[in-house]
């Protein structure tokens, strides 16, 4: 194809949707719906990310040492935790700073500063919390622990505790809600974004259809097959540009208000601030739909009319 | 330059044309009339690849027609120009668009398009209307960018079916004439025709097809059935 014929396509294609009056509004409005629809999921996923990381970031496991451990041995099996792959992060409290939080957490309650201070000394164990990348892994990182030598100090245990068989459960459960809602998650946005992909194309088909004759007569006129799919695609390629930018433009107003009903109930999740943060990224996704949506509709919709 | 050769056309177990045979010369103004029904249109459909024969061959020159793959149709078609009864323009081009189109089809340059549409309006006598939409202009204007569609490309052939059908008697001379003027330019043309006044004023050949055969044959006939 040289330039001249690339030419009259393109100019073709923009006077087609220019002219299509009714025909490319409607193109134009249900395929800004199936982009708002692919935006929607494209929050619905961050927001279901961001609940389940918070939820997984309350999940940590933490291991008590005995008071007579010493703090090079605590550090010692510190840096041990943090080289396996499984944990994201290992923080030490040591047994101090564990009797001030301790104190500060009961900063109103005299009764029990009272009896902690009758105990003398301070009764509280150094500890290490461990928080490991995916909830599921913590079984392997406390069977690490058990079978570590470094956890013993001349025979003897240096842990007092571990809070992992307590928290089992939880974790256990939580691991699977969060796969569960993962898939769910999944499945759904794979649901809607076919539902919309299917409106798409039956829209753009039903726009091509209404120029059925007009392609007829065009094969008629000797027209090849390349130069009258050429312009229905520009046509195509044109409605989901506009619609993608359509969206884009009304979703400001749209986050920043959902953003605004919603923020109670995501706290530290805002909307509007996650679309302007990630605005290249989520108008490029509408941009690349749009486009393979409208020309891949548009060449389905427009070879069943080439036959003539 | 056209031949039929014992062409049968069968919908199922009806024929819509049994056992055609006919030829026609380069130059010649042929009208091909009959009931509705008979296989005029049919006959045309043939001619232009539309449909295939059941049984025998069309040649258009040294092609046969029957022979051509999906993808060489349009070469093929370029070689002829098309009118129809209902015009056929493109709704949502102009009247210079919809002439223009055809030379764009045919990979004709912008200066050669620029030259040539200007003056086919012209010769239709449409020049003033050449910036209007198809649904601003009368039958018989219509009818007229269709014919100046048709000839754009200075086509060896033009075939008309029915082109007179939708238009006033004032139109139907005015189409007539100009039909008879571009076949005093040398080009073969093939009408099928309803309308006795259209078969008389062309003078010229006449076949008459009924029930799908041809009947009459009559080098400069009249109109009838």
């Amino acid at each position: 194809m040289d330039w001249m014929i690339i030419k009259r396509v393109l100019v073709a294609g923009g006077k087609n949707f220019a002219r299509g009056g009714a025909v490319s509004a409607a193109t134009v409005l249900i395929m800004t719906v199936t982009l708002a629809i692919i935006a929607s999921l494209i929050f619905l996923s961050a927001l279901l990310t961001f609940t389940l990381d918070t939820i997984k970031n309350k999940v940590d496991v933490s291991v008590y040492f005995v008071t007579t451990a010493s703090e090079a041995a605590i550090l010692d099996v510190k840096s041990q935790i943090e080289k396996l792959p499984q944990v994201a992060n290992v923080a030490y409290t040591s047994a101090d700073e564990a009797l001030a939080a301790f104190r500060a957490r009961h900063a109103t309650d005299q009764l029990t500063l009272q009896a902690l201070d009758e105990l003398g000394g301070n009764p509280l164990d150094a500890s290490l919390e461990i928080r490991a990348k995916d909830p599921s892994q913590y079984e392997s990182i406390v069977n690490f622990l058990e079978a570590s030598p470094a956890l013993s100090s001349g025979g003897a245990s240096i842990v007092d505790r571990i809070n992992y068989q307590q928290n089992k459960e939880v974790i256990d459960r939580l691991s699977l809600a969060i796969q569960a809602t993962r898939q769910i998650g999944l499945a759904v946005v794979i649901l809607f974004a076919i539902a919309s992909i299917l409106i798409a194309f039956a829209t753009v088909r039903l726009a091509i259809y209404t120029a059925k004759d007009e392609i007829a007569v065009m094969r008629l006129v000797g027209a090849s097959n390349a130069y009258i799919q050429g312009p229905f695609i520009v046509t195509g390629v044109i409605t989901g540009v506009v619609s993608a930018l359509l969206v884009s433009l009304l979703l400001w107003p749209a986050t920043w208000y959902a953003g605004t009903k919603t923020a109670s109930w995501f706290s530290g999740f805002s909307l509007a601030s996650y679309y302007t943060s990630h605005l290249g990224i989520i108008l490029l996704i509408l941009l690349a739909s749009g486009i393979v949506l409208g020309a891949v509709a548009s060449v389905f919709a427009i070879r069943r009319y080439l036959t003539v | 330059m056209i031949y039929f050769d014992k062409v049968t056309k069968r919908y199922g177990s009806m024929a819509a044309l049994e056992e055609v045979t006919l030829s026609v010369a380069p130059k010649e103004f042929i009208s091909i009339v009959g009931h509705s029904g008979a296989g005029k249109t049919t006959l045309l459909k043939l001619l232009l690849a539309e449909e295939r024969p059941t049984e025998g061959n069309v040649f258009f020159e040294s092609i046969d027609v029957n022979d051509l793959p999906s993808s060489a149709l349009h070469h093929y078609r370029r070689k002829i120009g098309m009118v129809f009864q209902d015009f056929r323009l493109i709704p949502n081009k102009t009247a210079y668009e919809n002439i223009a189109f055809a030379m764009e089809a045919a990979g004709r340059t912008d200066s050669e398009i620029k030259s040539d549409v200007p003056y086919i309006l012209e010769l239709v006598n449409l020049a003033d209307k050449a910036l209007h939409f198809p649904d601003q202009l009368s039958g018989g204007e219509k009818q007229r960018i269709a014919i100046g569609r048709a000839i754009i490309n200075q086509p060896e052939l033009i075939v008309a079916d029915e082109p007179t059908g939708n238009l006033d008697p004032i139109n139907t001379f005015e189409v007539v004439e100009i039909l008879k003027k571009i076949n005093e330019m040398g080009t073969t043309i093939v009408i099928t025709t309803h309308n006795k006044g259209v078969v008389d004023a062309i003078g010229k050949r006449v076949i008459t097809i009924d029930r799908g055969r041809v009947v009459r044959d009559d080098a400069g006939g009249k109109y009838i059935l």
